[in-house]
Parts: C-alpha cells; structure tokens; sequence
C-alpha cells in the first residue's frame, strides 16, 4: 500500500512536474548507477540522494529490487522486468516503454550488503523530503531502523523544514538514534546525549529499548552509557506498565466476552431458578443468525453491509429469544422446583440444537464478516485496540445498562423481582407468574442471542459456539453469586482478568484449569458466591 | 449467675440478620430436669433461639453452655447432638420415603458414625425400646407404613417419638401441638410431663391451653430477648406481656 | 460379619440382577468359544467386547446411582473417576508394551520417546505391575473423590452448584490430560496395547476372560451398593438426601456419610474405567467431556434412579440404542438421545423400573406413595 503509494506519488512528481527538466538534471547521475561496478554505483547513488529530488526514488527502488539493468547496446541504464525469455524495458526516469530486450542484452546492475544499506539509507533520506505526510513518516521510521549516519544531514535539513509535530518527533528520535550509536557520541556534549536520550526514551516503545540497551552496554563514552543506562530503566518501567495495561485491557476484553454470556444465564438462573444447559446454544442461534442476516445483506444490498450487524441485532434477539420462549413453555415450565432435571432436560436440548443446526447448515464453521467501522486497530498510548473488541466491551456494558434498567424501572422487571420474591404471593396479587416467566426465560435466551452476535465477531460460527461458553458462564454466575447482577459484573471481570494475567506465566490452558480450580475452591469457602443473598429464602 | 450445676446456659446471645436483630442480648438458664415453656409473638426469636443452641445459627455475640463447660458456639450441628439435645422442628420433618419403623431406628440413641451403621444389626433391647415408643406415640399400628402417607398430626407424633428414641439430655420441642386435635394436645402434653424429670425440656408454643396444662416456668421472648419470666398466672399478668403478645 | 452384611442387600431384585449376570457369565464364554461359529447361538468376538463394553458403563450407572439416588448428589463429573481408572490400567498396559513399541524403547512409551522424553516420569514408576496399577485403579479416583468431597460437602455445597463444579472438575482434567506435558500422551491417550497379564489382549480367550471378569466386578459392586444401601448406613443416606439438616440434628454427621458413599461410588466408577480400557483398546482425554458425565447420567435417569438395577439395565439398552443409531442413522442419534433426555425427565421421573409404580400411583383408588424417592423434596433443597 505505502509502496504503490510512492510509486503513485513519484509517477505524479514525474508526470506533471514538466518532466525534462527535472529529469535531465537526474538522468546523468542514473546513468552513472550502471558504471564503475559496485564502487561506481555507490557514489552515484550517494550523489543522487544528495540532490534530494524525490523522482530518484522510483529508481532506487528498481535498484534495490534488482530490477536496474543496463542495455549493452548503448550502455542506457533500464528498468527490466522479466515477460517470457526476453525482458520488457521501461525508461527508469519517465517509465517510458522502450521495447523488448533478449536476456543477452541486458546486464543486470549488482549489488552488495554495503550497498543495499546505503540504498535504505538514501530512500529514508531522500523520502524525508516528500511532500506527503505519511511517506515523511515512514521514511524517519526507516532512518530510525537503520541508523545510518550518511542520512543525517538530510534529517538535520528536514526536521528544520518539518511542519509536523509527530513527524518531527519521529524524525528527532531517528536522529537520536544516529547520534547515540555513531561515531558522533564521542564527540557529543553531555547534554547533547542527555537531550538524545531523553528523545529516544520518549518514543517509549520496544524499539526504543532495544536501541537504548545497546548504547548502555557499548556506548561511546561512559556518559552515554550511564545516560541511556537511565532511560532503559525508566524505559522498562513503562514499557512494564503498558503491558499490564495491555494484559488488563485483554482482560477487561474477555471479561466483557464473559459478561455477554453469563448475563443471560444470570438471569434465567439467578432470577428464575432455572439451570439452562441449553444456554450455550441461544448464543449459537444468535450467531447463525448474524450469518443469515449478512447472506441476506450479501446478495440483497451489498452496499450495506456495514449495516449488517446493527440489523442482526435485534434479529438475533427475537430468534433466540423466541426458542427460549417455546423452550420455557414446552419443557421447562413443567420441570419447576426441579433444579437438577431441569439441567437434564436442557441438556437434552442442547444436543437436539446442536445437532439440528449441524443439519441445516453443515458441520463446518461458517463465515461472518466483520463490518469496516469494526476492522482495524488504534493506538492508545502503548495500547494497542482493536476496534471490534472495543464495540464488544462497549456493547457488553450496554446490555448490562440496559438489563438493569429494564429489571429497576419497568412494569416487567418489577414482575419478575415480585415473582423471584415471592411466588405465591406474586401470584395471589394478580402477577400472571406463568406469563413472566416465559418472558423472563425469552429475554434470557434473547440476552444470549446478542451475545451470539457479538461472538460471531471473534469466534469461529459453528455448531459447537455455545459448548465453549456455557462452563465458563456458569462458573462466572456461580463466581458472582446468584440473583445478582452486580455480582455477575464483577464475576466476568475479574475471572476475565485472572484469566489475562495467568495466562502470560502458566499458557492459556494451565491458566484456564488454575481458574477452574480457583472456582472450584473459591465455591468451596463462599458456596453462595461473592454477592450472595441472605435470608431464610436461599436457605429453604 | 455461674454457669456450674447448669443444663444450659445462654448469656448475653445476639444474632443479626442483614442489621435485624433477631436475637438481642438473649440470657436464658436451663437446671438438668426442669422443663420451660417459652411464648412469644410471632418473630419473637424463639426459633432462632433453638437454632442457635443446636448450632444451625452462629451467634454473633454471647456465650453459651451445655452443662456447665461445653461451649456450643464452637461445635457443629451433629457434634451438638451427639452431646445429647435433641429437637423437633416447628414444621415436622420425618423421612419420608422410610417406614416408621426405620423412622425410629434412625433415631435411636446408638453409634452415629458411618463404619458403626454400616454394620449394624438391631438388638433385642433397641428393638424393644422402638417397641415401646410405638405405643407412646400411638403408632403400632403404622409402623410399616411409609412416613410420607401419614397425617400431619401422625407426623408430629412421629417426630415427638424419634425425639424420645434419641433419648437426649435436653429436648428442644418447637409447637409440637400445632396441627394436633384438642385430645392429642392433652396427651401430648401428658407425654411431654412424663418425660420431664429424666430429661430437661424447652417447649415453644402459642396454644395457651396447652402451656397452661404443662403447669412449668414460663419464659416470655419479644424482639429478641426476655420480656419475663415466671408462672403463667404471673406472666400474663405482666402489663408489658399484655401489651406485646397476649393483647386485646 | 461379610457375609451378613452382602445377605442384608439381598432381595428379589438383587436376586433377578445376580441370576442375569452368572447366566451372561457362563453362557457368553460357552456362545463365543465352543459353540461353532456357523451356529445361530455363535457370538462373535466382537459382540463379546461389546457386551463388556455396555457392563462396564452399568457399573458406571451403578456407581453414579449410588450417589444420585441415594444420597442426593448429582454428580455431572463422575466420568472423571471412570478416565482416571481407565488411565490407571491404559498406564500398566503400555508399560507391558515394553520394546515392541514403534520406537523400540524397553521402558518409555512411544509418546515420549517421540517428546524426547529421556526417563519415564516418576508418576509411572510401579504401573509395570500389575499389582500396583490395580491398586491406583481404585485409590487414584477415590482419592481424588475423597479430597473433593472432604471440601465439597464440609463447605455444603448441594444442589445444582455441587452439580456444576464437579462438571468443572472433569472440565479441568480434560483440559489437563490434553496436555503432552502431562504425560498422559495427550491427544492422543494411550493406546496399542499388546498384552496383559503376560496374554495377548486380542485373543478370544483373554477377550472373553476380560467380559467375565466384568461381570464380576459388576456383580460384586452390585452386592457391595445394596448391601450399604439395605444398611442402616444406607438408611441413613436417603434419609440426609431428603432432610439433611434433619439427619445433623439427630447427630449424623451427614458429610462424612455423603462422603463414604462418594469415595466408595468414585472406586466402583474407576473399576468400570479400567476394565473398560482392555475392552475397548484406548484411553484418552475425551473420555473427560463434561457430556460424558451427564451422558451418565441419562442412563441412570433411564432405568431409574435410587433403584440400583435401573442403572445397570438403563446404561445396557441406552448404549444399545446408540451403537445402532450411530451405526444406521448417525445424522439422528443426538436427536434421539437428546429427546431421550427431555422425555425421560417430562414422562418418565422414577425411569423405567419406575414405571410400575408411577402407573400404579395415576390408577384412581391405589394412590399410595412410591417407594421412589421423591423428585420434587430431594431437589428442591439444592435450589
Ligand atoms: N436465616 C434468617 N435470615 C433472615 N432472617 C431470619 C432468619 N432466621 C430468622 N430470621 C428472622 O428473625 C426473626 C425471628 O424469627 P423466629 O423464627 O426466631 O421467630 P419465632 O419466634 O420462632 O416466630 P414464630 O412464632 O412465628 O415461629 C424473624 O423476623 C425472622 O424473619
Ligand atoms: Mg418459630
């Protein structure tokens, strides 16, 4: 991309900057890139970074990528790209076609190690002059990585045209970077590497670190050593701190996954009672049913695809939530009282959804994309973020909102607390307790269609989603403590994070048995969870 | 008052639920033998008083003593049993899907551990002490009947007789007569009469007729600890006993 | 004192059960060794290893009913008991495999041969005997059980969360015996094995031994569970699974009761694994799945819990079920066994041994109580 880019804006420069003139002043010093073997190339190629025309890119790069020959004819150099036996011959400068040349006709312009660094080295300096931003960008990045000392005067010229604050920034760490690991440290006033330094630490990424561990052991001066020493420390002390932000981020991410999953079952189990082993399966409806959506959009609207999963939504919400509901009706309505059978029954249904899925849509997982404002990554500080984890965490907040503000505000979520309460009583107050808990168990079951949606984003659509997902959400409700929400918020956090901190030290799966185990002990000493109700009822 | 010479000893007992005082400061003294019958309004605490002594409820504060010098605050339920106070529920609760028989040999004072029951067989003497409770609880005739088919008061009759068969120092017996037919309540309170003496008894009843037929101390609770203490003439004299509990 | 305790437990039931078992023990060597094989009564090897198959998950059901039926304890993870002993003998027979592996190393399995593992780790030292394996058969997974149990039931955990964390029991070990590093053999578990006891595992004859002596331990364990459950100690067990608070009060101490029966059901499922291995050639983590537990489960649910039998008889006829559905109708056997699970649990609490009963109950003017436990109080406390 960043190389067409170049290309692109290098045919621009070429094309409309009346291309003689600027082409005439260059075309001798491209000429001497074909004379004088490696040591002739050399010099024509530090002449020709030292006219910092940004034309002379395109042939660097044809240089660089083997493809400078020179006509043996009239000694022309050429842009020669393979086609059958023979090679297609472009003008380096103009791109001019120039016909066909036999293999014999040809000789190709070589190059050596010393030469390919002096050619990154020439295109970083040469490219610190573009007029586009992004290229300016890069081009101190390649300066920073190869620390060659021919680019500084360009980069000195450059940082003091450079209109940019980050670029500038990048392109004084580069400079730094020349600096600290050259010849010039020695002759470098103490301040002078101090302020290097402090530049190279500020930019504060693992780059950084490695460079500044290499002036600390070898550096040119004992100043420059014990200062870098200084910032490598300072370095790690941040670097350490942005990976734990990144592992609590990891975690806030899986947490909120968890929290997705769990907060149906909060609520069929924790409201109603009712162990739903079939959970795991309204997430996998859920997540089919992001899949029908996008076919639909896929053959009906393609230009809306972006507008997919906002559709599957609400979509996904009424499926499961509508199986949940036939569920509730047809088995588990008869099953009341009877926690254990129930986890049967339920069960029971799970491998009748599975299986049913397996038959409709094949055993093979299935592909739902990712809408664009839900693809790519930003950087926050030292964080990377995706944007699809970022939605799945706000999303996951926002069903927990908004659960809870149906639960507190609404004639319904009154019902249910009534019918969670007091059964009989709710009943005998005219609350249709049979009707609630339908609903309840629907919005249960709709809550794990959501979830679907959003998992359909990271995890692989297949028969088997919800299998992955139910332990794990039941460990989280039964973790938080049952019949409370806040407690599964804090559940999914925090066995997400334990999860994300554990697994750098033990590896994902000895992490994932030590929670388990963890659970297992916790439930021991706290058999009622973190936020445990109290009172005569639980105890009954 | 020490607790030495004493059956049971309760000082100073407060438990809460959620900030709810159900117990507060409760002191309460038990000599072997006596029998106490203990009234109070609804949500007295009377039955989370029994739940403290036989260990389902831990107190937050307060001491108490069986016999002097077992701190009970420390043991478990079975450990509590096993020292010899045994307790009748206010709701009956017998083995269901068991005989009356097997009802009362679970019951029966003898080994509890499980390598004990494992191989136990029934003995002359246990045999005919099962034998012998049957006919005080009136239920010879049932006693291969399933508990679960029985009445409620055939239930409560069952509970009172595993209570003997237990043969415990202290009987806690929470309304044993509810349920029961005005006759039953006589014999039950003839019953409970007889067994004192031996044993030491605390009977937690509203019926008045009843606890009047007991002819024992009275304890009054309200809101958790003792309104009074005396004869039922006495107490129902008590202005405040009045106010809170017999009323109108 | 032995001899009365088996007598306790022995009623019509247990004598119709042991009658069945010595018939299958005498008639299947007979059917398979020395009627002719173009015999209609000829069985054929296969057959045989089959039927073991089935009766080494009855033993399996049984020991799941002792602790669902009796005491209460739905346990979504005894599977886990049954793969340990099963990894208990996989362990003994791959040590018999001695140098006739692929890798020809005398005392390291293939796999680790293959991990470059360079000595056998110390948990296998001793599985060269069989002695010892037989021994770890029964203490690994009762230990396992024990420990378990000894935090479980102490701390009270009842009901749907002891169900759910003995699910996430089993759960932790598949996740951990799918690790190479474990030296389970990973994936792949253990397997080829070649002989035992010094005979060829594929043999008729050792096939054939294999059978009878599950029928054996089946019939064993049978006399061993309705001997505790006719005790007074198994009195004791329905008792604390339908009042257990009652049963502390009359100074039980109803943990080390459910534990007893746990430890002893946990034993009784790791025979069952290890003598399922041999019969089936293989043992590996998925064995573990929390779906084979709760298929477990079904089985007993099937033939009717607290009944002993039912679990034997529904184990039997629900893997019949599956060995011809996953051979005729694969598309349809999750189907079908998941209906299993819905019905069974809508039409059919007390199973099918129930079935009398449950009619007999629904007949107008014979409405006794079953001598079934009841459903709805047992599980209700769990809630
Ligand atoms: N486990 C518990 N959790 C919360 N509150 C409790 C608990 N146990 C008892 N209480 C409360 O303590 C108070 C005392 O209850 P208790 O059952 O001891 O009363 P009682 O005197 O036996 O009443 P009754 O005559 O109705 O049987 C009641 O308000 C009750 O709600
Ligand atoms: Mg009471």
């Amino acid at each position: 991309m960043r190389r067409a880019l170049r290309w692109l804006m290098a045919v621009c420069v070429v094309v409309a900057t009346s291309t003689a003139a600027l082409a005439a002043d260059l075309r001798p010093l491209v000429q001497a890139l074909g004379s004088g073997g490696y040591s002739g190339t050399e010099k024509a190629l530090a002449q020709l970074s030292e006219a910092g025309d940004p034309a002379a890119v395109p042939v660097i790069e044809a240089l660089q990528a083997g493809d400078l020959y020179v006509r043996k004819a009239d000694g022309t150099v050429v842009v020669a790209r393979k086609a059958g036996d023979a090679f297609t011959l472009t003008d380096p400068l103009t791109r001019a076609a120039l016909g066909d040349a036999p293999a014999a006709a040809v000789e190709k312009i070589r190059i050596n190690n010393s030469l390919r660094r002096a050619i990154s080295a020439s295109l970083g300096a040469l490219t610190l002059m573009s007029p586009d931003t992004g290229v300016r960008r890069s081009a101190a990045d390649a300066v920073f990585k190869s620390r060659d000392a021919q680019a500084l005067e360009t980069l000195n010229a450059a940082i003091a045209k450079e209109q940019d604050k980050s670029v500038r920034a990048a392109m004084e760490q580069a400079r730094a970077a020349i600096l600290l690991t050259g010849e010039a440290a020695s002759k470098m006033s103490d301040a002078e590497i101090q302020s290097a330094t402090d530049t190279l630490a500020a930019r504060g990424d693992r780059d950084a670190l490695v460079l500044l561990n290499m002036v600390a052991g070898s550096g040119a001066s004992d100043v420059t050593k014990r200062s870098a020493a200084a910032a490598v420390s300072t370095l790690e002390q941040k670097l350490a701190f942005w990976a734990a932000l990144q592992n609590l981020w990891y975690g806030l991410s899986l947490g909120s996954v968890l929290l997705l999953a769990a907060i149906g079952l909060a609520v069929t189990f924790g409201v109603m009672g009712v162990i739903n082993m079939a959970h795991g399966e309204m997430v996998m409806i859920g997540a089919y049913t992001t899949f029908l959506v996008q076919e639909f959009f896929r053959a009906h609207a393609p230009g809306l695809f972006d507008l997919s999963i906002l559709v599957a939504l609400p979509a996904a919400f009424i499926v499961s939530g509508g199986v949940g509901i036939i569920i509730e009706r047809s088995v588990i309505r008869w099953l009341y009282g009877r926690p254990l059978e129930t986890l049967l029954a339920t069960w029971g249904l799970s491998l009748a959804l599975q299986q049913a899925v397996r038959s409709i849509f094949g055993p093979t997982n299935r592909e739902v994309g990712a809408p664009s404002w839900m693809s790519g990554a930003f950087e926050l500080g030292g964080l990377t973020i995706t944007y699809g984890r970022l939605w799945i965490v706000i999303f996951a907040f926002a069903v927990f909102g908004a659960l809870l503000v149906a639960l507190k505000r609404t004639w319904f979520g009154l019902s249910i607390r009534a019918v969670t309460q007091n059964r009989p009583m709710a009943n005998a107050m005219g609350i249709r307790t049979a009707r609630v808990d339908a609903l309840t168990f629907g919005l249960g079951s709709g809550i794990a269609g959501l979830a679907g949606v959003a998992l359909s984003q990271i995890d692989n659509v297949s028969p088997n989603l919800g299998q992955g997902y139910i332990i794990d959400s039941f460990m989280v409700v039964v973790f938080g403590g049952v019949g409370n929400l806040w407690g599964t918020l804090v559940g999914a956090l925090t066995l997400g994070s334990i999860n994300k901190f554990l697994e750098p030290y033990a590896g994902a799966v000895l992490g994932k048995i030590l929670v388990l185990i963890f659970i297992i002990l916790f439930i021991q000493r706290r058999p009622r969870g973190l936020f445990a109700l109290k009172g005569r009822a639980v105890e009954a | 008052m020490s607790a030495e010479s004493t059956l049971l000893y309760l000082d100073g007992v407060s438990v809460s639920f959620d900030g709810f005082k159900a117990l507060n400061s409760l002191s309460l003294v038990m000599m072997p033998g006596e029998m106490r019958a203990i009234i109070g309004p609804n949500g007295a605490g009377k039955t989370t008083m029994m739940d403290v002594i036989t260990g389902k409820t831990r107190p937050d504060t307060g001491t108490i003593l069986f016999e002097g010098d077992t701190d009970l605050t420390r043991l478990r339920e079975a450990a509590i049993a096993n020292l010899g106070i045994g307790r009748k529920f206010q709701r009956p609760t017998v083995f269901e899907p068991h005989t009356v028989w097997d009802n009362l040999e679970l019951a029966l004072k003898a080994p509890r551990r499980p390598l004990k029951t494992l191989t136990y067989a029934i003995s002359r003497d246990d045999r005919s002490r099962i034998e012998e409770i049957l006919d005080i609880t009136r239920l010879s005739a049932l006693r291969n009947r399933q508990a679960g088919s029985l009445s409620h008061g055939q239930k409560q009759w069952l509970e009172i007789g595993m209570l003997l068969a237990q043969d415990p120092k202290l009987l806690l017996v929470d309304e044993p007569v509810a349920g029961m037919t005005d006759a039953e309540t006589e014999q039950t309170a003839e019953l409970l009469c007889s067994i004192a003496g031996k044993h030491s008894v605390i009977v937690v009843e509203h019926d008045m007729s009843f606890v009047r037929a007991l002819g024992v101390k009275v304890t009054v609770l309200a809101e958790g600890s003792v309104l009074a203490e005396g004869s039922l003439d006495a107490v129902s004299a008590n202005q405040q006993v009045i106010d809170t509990y017999l009323g109108r | 004192m032995l001899l009365r305790f088996f007598l306790m437990g022995l009623d019509r039931k247990a004598g119709i059960v042991l009658t069945i078992l010595a018939i299958l023990a005498v008639a299947v060597p007979v059917m398979t060794l020395w009627v002719p094989a173009d015999s209609p009564f000829h069985l054929s090897v296969f057959t045989v290893s089959l039927l073991g198959k089935y009766l080494c998950f009855a033993l399996l059901a049984l020991a799941l009913d002792l602790v669902w039926g009796y005491c209460g304890i739905l346990s979504l993870g005894h599977a886990a008991f049954f793969a340990l002993g099963g990894y208990a003998m996989g362990m003994y027979l791959m040590r018999q495999i001695g140098p006739r592996g692929v890798y020809g190393n005398p005392v390291l399995p293939d796999f680790m041969v293959f991990l470059n593992w360079k000595e056998l780790p110390w948990y296998w030292l001793g599985f060269d005997h069989f002695w010892f394996a037989a021994l770890m058969v029964l203490v690994v997974p009762g230990a396992l059980a024990f420990a378990f149990g000894w935090f479980a039931f102490r701390s009270r955990v009842t009901g749907v969360y002891l169900s759910i964390i003995t699910q996430a029991l089993t759960f932790a070990l598949l996740l951990a015996f799918f690790r190479n590093d474990m030296g389970f053999g990973g994936n792949n578990g253990l397997t080829d094995f070649k002989d035992i006891l010094g005979y060829d595992i594929q043999a008729d004859t050792t096939r054939v031994t294999l059978f009878v002596a599950t029928v054996a331990a089946l019939a064993l364990s049978y006399m061993i569970a309705s001997g505790v459950i006719g005790s007074k100690l198994g009195k004791v067990l329905v008792a604390l699974r339908d009042a257990e608070s009652r049963v502390r009060f009359m100074g039980y101490d109803t943990e080390s009761y459910k534990l007893f029966a746990w430890t002893l059901s946990a034993c009784m499922a790791g025979v069952a694994g290890a003598l399922y291995v041999p019969q089936v050639g293989i043992i590996n983590p998925s064995e573990f799945a929390p779906a084979s537990s709760i298929e477990a489960v079904i089985w007993v649910a099937v033939g009717g819990r607290g009944t002993l039998a039912g679990g034997i008889l529904g184990a039997v006829l629900v893997n019949m079920g599956k060995s011809y559905f996953t051979g005729a109708l694969p598309e349809l056997w999750l189907f079908a066994l998941g209906g299993l699970f819905v019905a069974v649990t809508l039409f059919l609490p007390k199973g099918l041994l129930g079935l009398g009963a449950q009619l007999k109950a629904k007949l107008p003017g014979r409405n006794k109580t079953s001598p079934l436990p009841n459903a709805k109080t047992a599980d209700q406390k769990g809630a």
